[in-house]
Protein backbone atom coordinates (compact mmCIF):
# COMPACT_ATOMS: atom_id res chain seq x y z
CA UNK A 1 0.00 0.00 0.00
CA UNK A 2 1.28 3.43 -0.92
CA UNK A 3 1.42 6.31 1.57
CA UNK A 4 -1.87 8.08 2.23
CA UNK A 5 -0.91 11.06 0.06
CA UNK A 6 -3.96 12.50 -1.58
CA UNK A 7 -6.34 9.80 -0.43
CA UNK A 8 -9.60 11.40 0.75
CA UNK A 9 -7.68 14.53 1.77
CA UNK A 10 -9.84 16.77 -0.41
CA UNK A 11 -13.33 16.83 -1.83
CA UNK A 12 -15.28 18.39 -4.65
CA UNK A 13 -17.78 20.58 -2.84
CA UNK A 14 -19.27 22.80 -5.53
CA UNK A 15 -20.25 22.25 -9.16
CA UNK A 16 -21.93 24.33 -11.84
CA UNK A 17 -22.67 24.24 -15.53
CA UNK A 18 -24.15 26.48 -18.22
CA UNK A 19 -26.89 25.24 -20.49
CA UNK A 20 -25.49 22.94 -23.19
CA UNK A 21 -26.35 23.96 -26.76
CA UNK A 22 -25.10 24.05 -30.31
CA UNK A 23 -24.78 27.79 -29.82
CA UNK A 24 -24.61 30.03 -26.77
CA UNK A 25 -24.37 33.79 -27.21
CA UNK A 26 -21.99 34.82 -24.39
CA UNK A 27 -18.23 34.63 -25.04
CA UNK A 28 -16.21 31.86 -23.41
CA UNK A 29 -14.82 34.18 -20.71
CA UNK A 30 -18.32 35.16 -19.61
CA UNK A 31 -19.43 31.52 -19.50
CA UNK A 32 -16.31 30.61 -17.51
CA UNK A 33 -16.77 33.38 -14.95
CA UNK A 34 -20.44 32.54 -14.52
CA UNK A 35 -19.87 28.83 -13.85
CA UNK A 36 -17.01 29.53 -11.44
CA UNK A 37 -19.13 31.96 -9.45
CA UNK A 38 -22.06 29.52 -9.57
CA UNK A 39 -19.88 26.62 -8.43
CA UNK A 40 -18.68 28.71 -5.48
CA UNK A 41 -22.28 29.54 -4.62
CA UNK A 42 -23.15 25.85 -4.86
CA UNK A 43 -20.40 25.14 -2.33
CA UNK A 44 -21.24 28.13 -0.14
CA UNK A 45 -17.75 29.57 -0.57
CA UNK A 46 -17.00 33.19 -1.52
CA UNK A 47 -14.97 33.48 -4.76
CA UNK A 48 -12.52 35.68 -2.83
CA UNK A 49 -11.40 32.56 -0.99
CA UNK A 50 -10.15 30.87 -4.18
CA UNK A 51 -6.41 30.32 -3.99
CA UNK A 52 -5.81 27.95 -6.91
CA UNK A 53 -6.99 27.98 -10.51
CA UNK A 54 -6.54 24.95 -12.76
CA UNK A 55 -7.52 24.44 -16.37
CA UNK A 56 -6.61 22.83 -19.70
CA UNK A 57 -3.79 24.05 -21.92
CA UNK A 58 -6.50 24.20 -24.58
CA UNK A 59 -8.60 26.48 -22.36
CA UNK A 60 -9.05 29.86 -24.04
CA UNK A 61 -9.89 31.73 -20.84
CA UNK A 62 -6.86 32.68 -18.76
CA UNK A 63 -6.32 32.95 -15.04
CA UNK A 64 -5.68 36.71 -15.15
CA UNK A 65 -9.00 37.28 -16.87
CA UNK A 66 -10.89 35.00 -14.49
CA UNK A 67 -9.36 36.79 -11.50
CA UNK A 68 -10.09 40.32 -12.65
CA UNK A 69 -13.67 39.39 -13.51
CA UNK A 70 -14.83 37.34 -10.55
CA UNK A 71 -13.00 39.33 -7.90
CA UNK A 72 -10.46 36.92 -6.48
CA UNK A 73 -7.88 37.72 -3.84
CA UNK A 74 -4.35 36.31 -4.15
CA UNK A 75 -4.02 33.25 -6.36
CA UNK A 76 -1.09 31.17 -5.12
CA UNK A 77 -1.29 28.13 -7.39
CA UNK A 78 -2.22 27.85 -11.06
CA UNK A 79 -1.59 25.07 -13.53
CA UNK A 80 -2.75 23.84 -16.89
CA UNK A 81 -2.85 20.26 -18.08
CA UNK A 82 -2.17 19.32 -21.68
CA UNK A 83 -3.50 16.92 -24.29
CA UNK A 84 -7.06 18.11 -24.86
CA UNK A 85 -9.60 15.62 -23.64
CA UNK A 86 -6.96 13.79 -21.63
CA UNK A 87 -6.67 16.75 -19.28
CA UNK A 88 -9.99 16.93 -17.39
CA UNK A 89 -9.35 14.67 -14.42
CA UNK A 90 -5.76 15.92 -14.35
CA UNK A 91 -7.01 19.47 -13.91
CA UNK A 92 -9.17 18.47 -10.95
CA UNK A 93 -6.45 16.18 -9.58
CA UNK A 94 -3.85 18.95 -9.67
CA UNK A 95 -6.31 21.28 -7.96
CA UNK A 96 -6.78 18.63 -5.27
CA UNK A 97 -3.01 18.29 -4.91
CA UNK A 98 -2.70 22.04 -4.48
CA UNK A 99 -5.18 21.93 -1.61
CA UNK A 100 -3.75 18.77 -0.06
CA UNK A 101 -0.23 20.20 -0.04
CA UNK A 102 -1.25 23.52 1.43
CA UNK A 103 -0.66 25.69 -1.64
CA UNK A 104 -4.25 26.89 -1.45
CA UNK A 105 -7.32 26.31 0.70
CA UNK A 106 -9.86 26.51 -2.09
CA UNK A 107 -9.21 25.51 -5.69
CA UNK A 108 -11.31 25.87 -8.80
CA UNK A 109 -11.08 23.81 -12.00
CA UNK A 110 -13.02 24.75 -15.11
CA UNK A 111 -13.54 24.29 -18.83
CA UNK A 112 -15.33 26.75 -21.08
CA UNK A 113 -15.59 25.94 -24.74
CA UNK A 114 -17.63 27.06 -27.71
CA UNK A 115 -16.92 23.99 -29.77
CA UNK A 116 -20.49 23.87 -31.06
CA UNK A 117 -20.40 27.23 -32.81
CA UNK A 118 -16.62 27.62 -33.18
CA UNK A 119 -14.34 26.19 -35.87
CA UNK A 120 -13.44 22.52 -35.99
CA UNK A 121 -9.83 22.32 -34.78
CA UNK A 122 -8.79 19.86 -37.52
CA UNK A 123 -9.54 22.39 -40.26
CA UNK A 124 -6.51 24.43 -39.19
CA UNK A 125 -3.91 22.47 -41.14
CA UNK A 126 -1.09 24.95 -40.65
CA UNK A 127 -0.59 23.75 -37.08
CA UNK A 128 -1.18 20.07 -37.78
CA UNK A 129 1.53 19.05 -40.23
CA UNK A 130 4.40 18.66 -37.80
CA UNK A 131 5.29 15.56 -35.78
CA UNK A 132 3.39 13.27 -36.02
CA UNK A 133 1.05 15.01 -38.49
CA UNK A 134 3.60 15.02 -41.28
CA UNK A 135 3.40 11.21 -41.28
CA UNK A 136 -0.41 11.04 -41.33
CA UNK A 137 -2.21 14.17 -42.58
CA UNK A 138 -1.05 14.06 -46.22
CA UNK A 139 -2.88 10.73 -46.60
CA UNK A 140 -6.20 12.24 -45.61
CA UNK A 141 -6.07 11.12 -41.98
CA UNK A 142 -7.41 14.52 -41.05
CA UNK A 143 -9.79 14.35 -38.11
CA UNK A 144 -9.75 12.79 -34.65
CA UNK A 145 -12.50 10.41 -35.81
CA UNK A 146 -10.26 9.12 -38.63
CA UNK A 147 -7.39 8.57 -36.21
CA UNK A 148 -9.51 6.65 -33.71
CA UNK A 149 -11.33 4.81 -36.52
CA UNK A 150 -8.01 3.34 -37.63
CA UNK A 151 -7.33 2.04 -34.12
CA UNK A 152 -10.92 0.80 -33.83
CA UNK A 153 -10.66 -1.30 -37.00
CA UNK A 154 -7.59 -3.01 -35.59
CA UNK A 155 -9.39 -3.53 -32.28
CA UNK A 156 -12.33 -5.17 -34.08
CA UNK A 157 -9.94 -7.38 -36.05
CA UNK A 158 -7.99 -8.57 -33.01
CA UNK A 159 -10.91 -9.16 -30.66
CA UNK A 160 -13.85 -9.91 -32.93
CA UNK A 161 -15.75 -6.80 -31.86
CA UNK A 162 -18.58 -5.71 -34.14
CA UNK A 163 -20.66 -2.60 -34.74
CA UNK A 164 -23.23 -4.10 -32.39
CA UNK A 165 -20.80 -3.65 -29.52
CA UNK A 166 -20.21 -0.01 -30.43
CA UNK A 167 -23.99 0.38 -30.65
CA UNK A 168 -24.34 -1.08 -27.13
CA UNK A 169 -22.20 1.79 -25.89
CA UNK A 170 -23.98 4.50 -27.89
CA UNK A 171 -27.44 3.25 -26.92
CA UNK A 172 -26.57 3.00 -23.21
CA UNK A 173 -25.39 6.58 -22.97
CA UNK A 174 -28.32 7.81 -25.06
CA UNK A 175 -30.77 6.14 -22.70
CA UNK A 176 -29.12 7.99 -19.84
CA UNK A 177 -29.38 11.28 -21.70
CA UNK A 178 -33.08 10.60 -22.22
CA UNK A 179 -33.45 10.81 -18.42
CA UNK A 180 -31.47 14.05 -18.13
CA UNK A 181 -33.35 17.25 -19.06
CA UNK A 182 -30.05 19.16 -19.31
CA UNK A 183 -28.73 16.79 -21.99
CA UNK A 184 -28.65 17.93 -25.62
CA UNK A 185 -30.17 14.56 -26.62
CA UNK A 186 -32.77 14.51 -23.81
CA UNK A 187 -35.75 14.25 -26.16
CA UNK A 188 -34.00 12.20 -28.86
CA UNK A 189 -34.34 8.45 -28.21
CA UNK A 190 -32.16 6.18 -30.37
CA UNK A 191 -32.89 2.63 -31.46
CA UNK A 192 -30.39 0.07 -32.74
CA UNK A 193 -31.88 0.63 -36.19
CA UNK A 194 -31.27 4.38 -35.88
CA UNK A 195 -27.67 3.60 -35.02
CA UNK A 196 -27.13 1.10 -37.85
CA UNK A 197 -28.69 3.38 -40.45
CA UNK A 198 -26.91 6.59 -39.48
CA UNK A 199 -24.37 7.96 -41.92
CA UNK A 200 -20.72 7.04 -41.87
CA UNK A 201 -18.21 9.55 -40.59
CA UNK A 202 -15.14 7.36 -40.83
CA UNK A 203 -15.81 3.64 -41.24
CA UNK A 204 -16.07 1.72 -38.95
CA UNK A 205 -17.39 4.74 -37.02
CA UNK A 206 -20.80 6.25 -37.80
CA UNK A 207 -22.39 9.49 -36.69
CA UNK A 208 -23.59 8.03 -33.39
CA UNK A 209 -20.11 6.81 -32.44
CA UNK A 210 -19.10 10.46 -32.20
CA UNK A 211 -19.45 12.99 -29.44
CA UNK A 212 -21.64 16.06 -29.79
CA UNK A 213 -20.51 19.54 -30.76
CA UNK A 214 -21.38 21.77 -27.83
CA UNK A 215 -21.12 25.29 -26.47
CA UNK A 216 -20.90 25.13 -22.70
CA UNK A 217 -18.86 25.59 -19.56
CA UNK A 218 -18.48 23.79 -16.25
CA UNK A 219 -16.57 24.32 -13.04
CA UNK A 220 -15.97 22.61 -9.76
CA UNK A 221 -14.66 23.74 -6.39
CA UNK A 222 -12.23 21.65 -4.35
CA UNK A 223 -11.34 22.13 -0.70
CA UNK A 224 -9.99 20.11 2.21
CA UNK A 225 -11.94 17.17 3.59
CA UNK A 226 -12.09 18.94 6.97
CA UNK A 227 -13.78 21.98 5.55
CA UNK A 228 -15.95 19.94 3.20
CA UNK A 229 -17.81 18.39 6.14
CA UNK A 230 -19.36 21.75 7.03
CA UNK A 231 -20.49 22.81 3.56
CA UNK A 232 -23.85 22.64 1.82
CA UNK A 233 -23.62 19.33 -0.05
CA UNK A 234 -22.35 15.87 0.78
CA UNK A 235 -18.66 15.94 -0.20
CA UNK A 236 -17.43 13.95 -3.18
CA UNK A 237 -14.05 12.92 -1.82
CA UNK A 238 -11.11 12.68 -4.20
CA UNK A 239 -10.06 9.21 -3.14
CA UNK A 240 -7.32 8.77 -5.75
CA UNK A 241 -5.99 10.51 -8.79
CA UNK A 242 -3.52 9.64 -11.54
CA UNK A 243 -2.26 10.75 -14.89
CA UNK A 244 -1.01 8.33 -17.54
CA UNK A 245 1.49 8.49 -20.39
CA UNK A 246 2.73 5.05 -21.50
CA UNK A 247 6.03 4.28 -23.28
CA UNK A 248 6.51 5.66 -26.79
CA UNK A 249 2.93 6.86 -27.03
CA UNK A 250 1.90 9.14 -29.90
CA UNK A 251 -1.09 11.37 -29.23
CA UNK A 252 -4.18 10.26 -31.17
CA UNK A 253 -2.11 8.26 -33.69
CA UNK A 254 -0.79 5.58 -31.38
CA UNK A 255 0.07 3.16 -34.17
CA UNK A 256 3.82 3.15 -33.80
CA UNK A 257 4.66 1.45 -30.52
CA UNK A 258 4.81 -2.23 -29.61
CA UNK A 259 1.23 -2.58 -28.45
CA UNK A 260 -1.08 0.17 -29.71
CA UNK A 261 -4.23 -1.34 -28.16
CA UNK A 262 -2.99 -0.79 -24.62
CA UNK A 263 -2.94 2.96 -24.36
CA UNK A 264 -2.68 5.65 -21.70
CA UNK A 265 -5.56 4.18 -19.66
CA UNK A 266 -3.34 1.27 -18.70
CA UNK A 267 -0.55 3.52 -17.40
CA UNK A 268 -3.04 5.72 -15.56
CA UNK A 269 -4.88 2.75 -14.04
CA UNK A 270 -1.73 1.20 -12.59
CA UNK A 271 -1.04 4.31 -10.50
CA UNK A 272 -4.70 4.98 -9.72
CA UNK A 273 -5.40 1.56 -8.23
CA UNK A 274 -2.05 1.53 -6.41
CA UNK A 275 -3.17 4.73 -4.68
CA UNK A 276 -6.66 3.49 -3.82
CA UNK A 277 -8.12 1.43 -0.98
CA UNK A 278 -10.38 -0.42 -3.39
CA UNK A 279 -10.33 -1.88 -6.88
CA UNK A 280 -12.41 -1.89 -10.05
CA UNK A 281 -14.78 -4.51 -8.64
CA UNK A 282 -15.82 -1.97 -5.98
CA UNK A 283 -16.73 0.80 -8.43
CA UNK A 284 -20.49 1.44 -8.38
CA UNK A 285 -20.73 3.76 -11.39
CA UNK A 286 -18.27 5.04 -13.99
CA UNK A 287 -17.97 8.11 -16.19
CA UNK A 288 -15.68 7.08 -19.05
CA UNK A 289 -14.43 9.59 -21.58
CA UNK A 290 -16.40 9.15 -24.76
CA UNK A 291 -15.34 11.44 -27.57
CA UNK A 292 -15.87 8.22 -29.55
CA UNK A 293 -17.68 5.03 -28.52
CA UNK A 294 -14.63 2.72 -28.90
CA UNK A 295 -12.76 4.74 -26.26
CA UNK A 296 -15.18 3.29 -23.71
CA UNK A 297 -14.20 -0.25 -24.76
CA UNK A 298 -10.52 0.58 -24.36
CA UNK A 299 -11.15 2.23 -20.99
CA UNK A 300 -13.16 -0.72 -19.65
CA UNK A 301 -10.10 -2.88 -20.34
CA UNK A 302 -7.49 -0.35 -19.31
CA UNK A 303 -9.06 0.35 -15.92
CA UNK A 304 -9.52 -3.35 -15.25
CA UNK A 305 -13.29 -3.88 -15.41
CA UNK A 306 -12.60 -6.76 -17.76
CA UNK A 307 -9.60 -8.39 -19.39
CA UNK A 308 -8.04 -7.28 -22.60
CA UNK A 309 -10.33 -8.00 -25.55
CA UNK A 310 -13.30 -8.69 -23.28
CA UNK A 311 -14.89 -5.24 -23.37
CA UNK A 312 -17.16 -6.07 -26.33
CA UNK A 313 -18.76 -8.88 -24.31
CA UNK A 314 -18.87 -6.63 -21.24
CA UNK A 315 -21.23 -4.24 -23.11
CA UNK A 316 -23.81 -6.94 -23.76
CA UNK A 317 -27.22 -7.42 -22.09
CA UNK A 318 -27.44 -3.77 -21.04
CA UNK A 319 -24.44 -4.14 -18.76
CA UNK A 320 -23.50 -0.45 -19.11
CA UNK A 321 -27.04 0.77 -18.54
CA UNK A 322 -28.67 2.26 -15.48
CA UNK A 323 -31.17 -0.11 -13.89
CA UNK A 324 -29.85 -3.29 -15.54
CA UNK A 325 -26.09 -3.14 -15.74
CA UNK A 326 -23.34 -4.17 -13.38
CA UNK A 327 -21.51 -0.94 -14.32
CA UNK A 328 -23.72 1.98 -15.38
CA UNK A 329 -21.54 4.24 -17.54
CA UNK A 330 -21.92 7.92 -18.35
CA UNK A 331 -25.14 8.35 -16.42
CA UNK A 332 -25.75 11.91 -17.64
CA UNK A 333 -25.39 10.90 -21.29
CA UNK A 334 -21.68 11.75 -21.41
CA UNK A 335 -19.92 13.37 -24.33
CA UNK A 336 -21.94 11.46 -26.90
CA UNK A 337 -25.40 12.37 -25.66
CA UNK A 338 -25.31 15.04 -22.92
CA UNK A 339 -22.64 17.51 -24.05
CA UNK A 340 -19.07 17.44 -25.25
CA UNK A 341 -17.09 19.87 -23.13
CA UNK A 342 -13.81 17.97 -23.18
CA UNK A 343 -15.10 15.53 -20.60
CA UNK A 344 -15.71 18.01 -17.81
CA UNK A 345 -19.39 17.04 -17.58
CA UNK A 346 -18.22 13.51 -16.71
CA UNK A 347 -16.56 14.95 -13.59
CA UNK A 348 -19.60 16.91 -12.45
CA UNK A 349 -21.82 13.87 -13.12
CA UNK A 350 -19.51 11.82 -10.91
CA UNK A 351 -20.05 14.40 -8.16
CA UNK A 352 -23.83 14.23 -8.65
CA UNK A 353 -23.71 10.43 -8.25
CA UNK A 354 -21.82 10.85 -4.97
CA UNK A 355 -24.39 13.43 -3.81
CA UNK A 356 -27.27 11.17 -4.85
CA UNK A 357 -28.71 13.73 -7.27
CA UNK A 358 -28.07 12.23 -10.73
CA UNK A 359 -31.05 11.84 -13.08
CA UNK A 360 -29.86 8.23 -13.44
CA UNK A 361 -28.90 7.83 -9.82
CA UNK A 362 -27.31 4.50 -9.00
CA UNK A 363 -28.96 3.38 -5.79
CA UNK A 364 -26.55 3.61 -2.89
CA UNK A 365 -23.57 4.50 -5.08
CA UNK A 366 -20.53 5.10 -2.90
CA UNK A 367 -17.73 5.08 -5.47
CA UNK A 368 -17.34 6.52 -8.95
CA UNK A 369 -14.49 6.29 -11.47
CA UNK A 370 -14.15 9.26 -13.81
CA UNK A 371 -11.71 9.06 -16.71
CA UNK A 372 -10.38 11.46 -19.30
CA UNK A 373 -9.50 10.86 -22.93
CA UNK A 374 -8.09 7.52 -24.03
CA UNK A 375 -5.82 7.75 -27.08
CA UNK A 376 -4.06 10.77 -25.58
CA UNK A 377 -2.01 11.24 -22.40
CA UNK A 378 -4.79 10.93 -19.88
CA UNK A 379 -5.93 11.13 -16.26
CA UNK A 380 -8.55 9.67 -13.94
CA UNK A 381 -10.23 10.32 -10.59
CA UNK A 382 -11.71 7.96 -8.08
CA UNK A 383 -14.49 9.70 -6.18
CA UNK A 384 -16.19 8.36 -3.09
CA UNK A 385 -18.89 9.69 -0.84
CA UNK B 1 19.79 24.80 -35.62
CA UNK B 2 19.48 22.04 -33.06
CA UNK B 3 17.13 19.11 -33.19
CA UNK B 4 15.52 20.36 -30.01
CA UNK B 5 14.43 23.45 -31.89
CA UNK B 6 12.96 21.29 -34.63
CA UNK B 7 10.89 19.40 -32.09
CA UNK B 8 9.70 22.50 -30.31
CA UNK B 9 8.45 23.74 -33.65
CA UNK B 10 11.38 26.11 -34.08
CA UNK B 11 12.33 24.83 -37.49
CA UNK B 12 9.63 23.39 -39.67
CA UNK B 13 9.54 23.71 -43.43
CA UNK B 14 5.86 23.86 -44.26
CA UNK B 15 5.97 24.93 -47.85
CA UNK B 16 2.29 24.41 -48.38
CA UNK B 17 0.07 21.94 -50.21
CA UNK B 18 0.43 20.47 -53.68
CA UNK B 19 -0.98 22.05 -56.84
CA UNK B 20 -4.08 19.91 -56.33
CA UNK B 21 -4.33 21.00 -52.70
CA UNK B 22 -3.14 17.78 -51.04
CA UNK B 23 -1.40 18.37 -47.73
CA UNK B 24 2.33 17.72 -47.81
CA UNK B 25 4.65 17.01 -44.90
CA UNK B 26 6.02 19.92 -42.91
CA UNK B 27 9.49 18.43 -42.83
CA UNK B 28 11.90 19.13 -40.00
CA UNK B 29 15.55 18.40 -39.39
CA UNK B 30 14.66 14.99 -38.05
CA UNK B 31 12.54 13.87 -41.02
CA UNK B 32 14.21 15.58 -43.96
CA UNK B 33 16.48 12.58 -44.65
CA UNK B 34 13.46 10.33 -45.04
CA UNK B 35 11.95 12.56 -47.68
CA UNK B 36 15.28 12.96 -49.48
CA UNK B 37 15.48 9.17 -49.73
CA UNK B 38 11.86 9.06 -50.89
CA UNK B 39 12.83 11.42 -53.72
CA UNK B 40 15.37 8.78 -54.81
CA UNK B 41 12.69 6.07 -54.57
CA UNK B 42 14.17 4.52 -51.46
CA UNK B 43 12.27 3.57 -48.29
CA UNK B 44 14.41 4.23 -45.25
CA UNK B 45 13.86 3.95 -41.51
CA UNK B 46 15.82 5.70 -38.81
CA UNK B 47 18.22 3.34 -37.03
CA UNK B 48 20.21 3.70 -33.83
CA UNK B 49 23.83 3.12 -34.80
CA UNK B 50 24.71 2.23 -31.21
CA UNK B 51 22.25 -0.62 -30.57
CA UNK B 52 20.81 -1.12 -34.05
CA UNK B 53 17.18 -0.55 -33.13
CA UNK B 54 14.91 0.81 -35.88
CA UNK B 55 12.42 3.53 -34.93
CA UNK B 56 9.62 5.40 -36.63
CA UNK B 57 8.61 8.21 -36.57
CA UNK B 58 12.19 9.47 -36.31
CA UNK B 59 13.47 11.26 -33.21
CA UNK B 60 16.83 12.44 -31.88
CA UNK B 61 17.38 9.81 -29.16
CA UNK B 62 17.06 6.03 -29.04
CA UNK B 63 14.58 5.18 -26.25
CA UNK B 64 16.29 1.81 -25.78
CA UNK B 65 19.94 2.81 -25.30
CA UNK B 66 19.68 6.67 -25.20
CA UNK B 67 22.25 7.13 -27.94
CA UNK B 68 21.79 10.09 -30.25
CA UNK B 69 23.88 8.43 -32.98
CA UNK B 70 21.50 7.69 -35.83
CA UNK B 71 21.35 7.00 -39.54
CA UNK B 72 18.89 6.22 -42.31
CA UNK B 73 18.78 2.55 -43.15
CA UNK B 74 17.15 1.21 -46.33
CA UNK B 75 14.46 -1.38 -45.66
CA UNK B 76 12.60 -3.82 -47.93
CA UNK B 77 9.64 -1.80 -49.23
CA UNK B 78 7.07 -4.49 -48.52
CA UNK B 79 4.59 -5.01 -45.74
CA UNK B 80 1.08 -5.96 -44.70
CA UNK B 81 -2.04 -3.96 -43.96
CA UNK B 82 -2.22 -3.59 -40.16
CA UNK B 83 -5.44 -1.59 -40.14
CA UNK B 84 -7.49 0.77 -42.32
CA UNK B 85 -10.17 3.41 -42.05
CA UNK B 86 -12.56 4.88 -44.61
CA UNK B 87 -13.16 8.62 -44.14
CA UNK B 88 -16.39 10.18 -45.38
CA UNK B 89 -17.20 13.92 -45.57
CA UNK B 90 -17.10 16.47 -44.06
CA UNK B 91 -13.42 16.64 -44.99
CA UNK B 92 -11.08 19.23 -46.41
CA UNK B 93 -10.83 19.70 -50.16
CA UNK B 94 -9.48 17.97 -52.19
CA UNK B 95 -9.87 14.94 -49.92
CA UNK B 96 -13.65 15.32 -49.79
CA UNK B 97 -13.89 15.07 -53.59
CA UNK B 98 -12.32 11.59 -53.55
CA UNK B 99 -14.11 10.38 -50.41
CA UNK B 100 -14.80 7.73 -49.37
CA UNK B 101 -11.15 6.69 -49.68
CA UNK B 102 -8.91 4.51 -47.55
CA UNK B 103 -6.15 5.31 -45.10
CA UNK B 104 -4.09 2.29 -44.10
CA UNK B 105 -1.42 1.45 -41.58
CA UNK B 106 1.26 -0.85 -42.98
CA UNK B 107 3.56 -2.99 -40.86
CA UNK B 108 6.86 -3.71 -42.60
CA UNK B 109 7.74 -7.33 -43.41
CA UNK B 110 11.30 -6.67 -42.32
CA UNK B 111 10.20 -5.42 -38.88
CA UNK B 112 6.46 -5.49 -38.09
CA UNK B 113 6.96 -2.99 -35.25
CA UNK B 114 7.81 -0.36 -37.86
CA UNK B 115 4.52 0.95 -39.21
CA UNK B 116 3.62 3.62 -41.75
CA UNK B 117 0.38 5.44 -42.37
CA UNK B 118 -0.47 5.65 -46.08
CA UNK B 119 -3.02 5.05 -48.82
CA UNK B 120 -3.63 1.86 -50.80
CA UNK B 121 -3.95 2.83 -54.47
CA UNK B 122 -4.29 1.01 -57.79
CA UNK B 123 -0.96 2.30 -59.10
CA UNK B 124 1.53 5.02 -58.34
CA UNK B 125 -0.51 7.83 -59.88
CA UNK B 126 -4.03 6.53 -59.27
CA UNK B 127 -6.40 8.61 -57.12
CA UNK B 128 -7.07 7.91 -53.45
CA UNK B 129 -10.39 6.27 -54.30
CA UNK B 130 -8.93 3.96 -56.98
CA UNK B 131 -9.18 0.90 -54.74
CA UNK B 132 -12.57 -0.24 -53.44
CA UNK B 133 -12.08 0.45 -49.73
CA UNK B 134 -14.48 -2.32 -48.76
CA UNK B 135 -12.24 -4.88 -50.45
CA UNK B 136 -9.28 -4.16 -48.22
CA UNK B 137 -8.31 -6.83 -45.72
CA UNK B 138 -6.08 -6.69 -42.69
CA UNK B 139 -2.98 -8.77 -43.43
CA UNK B 140 -3.03 -8.03 -47.18
CA UNK B 141 0.48 -7.84 -48.66
CA UNK B 142 1.41 -4.45 -50.09
CA UNK B 143 4.45 -2.75 -51.49
CA UNK B 144 5.70 0.78 -51.48
CA UNK B 145 5.70 3.13 -54.47
CA UNK B 146 6.71 6.78 -54.38
CA UNK B 147 4.31 9.44 -55.58
CA UNK B 148 5.72 12.85 -56.38
CA UNK B 149 3.65 15.95 -55.70
CA UNK B 150 4.41 19.41 -57.10
CA UNK B 151 3.71 22.64 -55.28
CA UNK B 152 2.55 25.81 -57.03
CA UNK B 153 6.13 27.17 -56.71
CA UNK B 154 7.48 24.17 -58.64
CA UNK B 155 9.08 22.44 -55.65
CA UNK B 156 8.31 18.75 -55.22
CA UNK B 157 7.81 16.23 -52.44
CA UNK B 158 7.84 12.44 -52.73
CA UNK B 159 5.74 10.33 -50.38
CA UNK B 160 5.41 6.57 -49.92
CA UNK B 161 2.12 5.15 -51.22
CA UNK B 162 1.15 1.48 -51.25
CA UNK B 163 -0.06 -0.92 -53.94
CA UNK B 164 -1.20 -4.51 -53.71
CA UNK B 165 1.46 -7.20 -53.98
CA UNK B 166 0.60 -10.72 -55.08
CA UNK B 167 1.37 -13.47 -52.57
ZN1 LIG C 1 19.86 2.43 -29.35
Amino acid sequence: MSPAGLRDATAIVGIAQTPFAKHLDPPEIELACQVIVDACADAGIDPREIGALCSYTMEATEEVDIVRNIGCGDITFFSQVGYGGGAGCGVVGQAAMAVATGQAEVAVAWRSRKRGSGPRPWTNTSVQLRVPGQWTRPYGLLRPVDEIGLLTRRYMHEYGATRDHLANVAIAVRKHANRNPEAMMYDRPMTRDDYMQSRWISEPLCLFDNCLETDGALACVITSADRAKDLRHPPAYVHAFAQGLPPEHQTMVNYFNDDPLTGPAWACARRLWANADFGPEDVDVAQLYDAFSPLILLSLEGYGFCKRGEAPGFTENGNLEWGTGSLPVNTSGGGMSEAYVHGFNLITEGVKQMRGTSTAQVEGAETCLVTSGEGVPTSALLLRR
Amino acid sequence: MSNAAAFSGGYVANRGPSVEGFLLPATDEESIGFFEAARRGELVVQACTACGRLRHPPRPMCPTCRSTEREWRPVAPTGKVWSYVIPHPPLLEPYSSVAPYNVIVVELDENPLIRFVGNLVEDVDAPLDSVDPHGIGIGEPVECVFRTFTRPDGSTESLPFWVRRSG
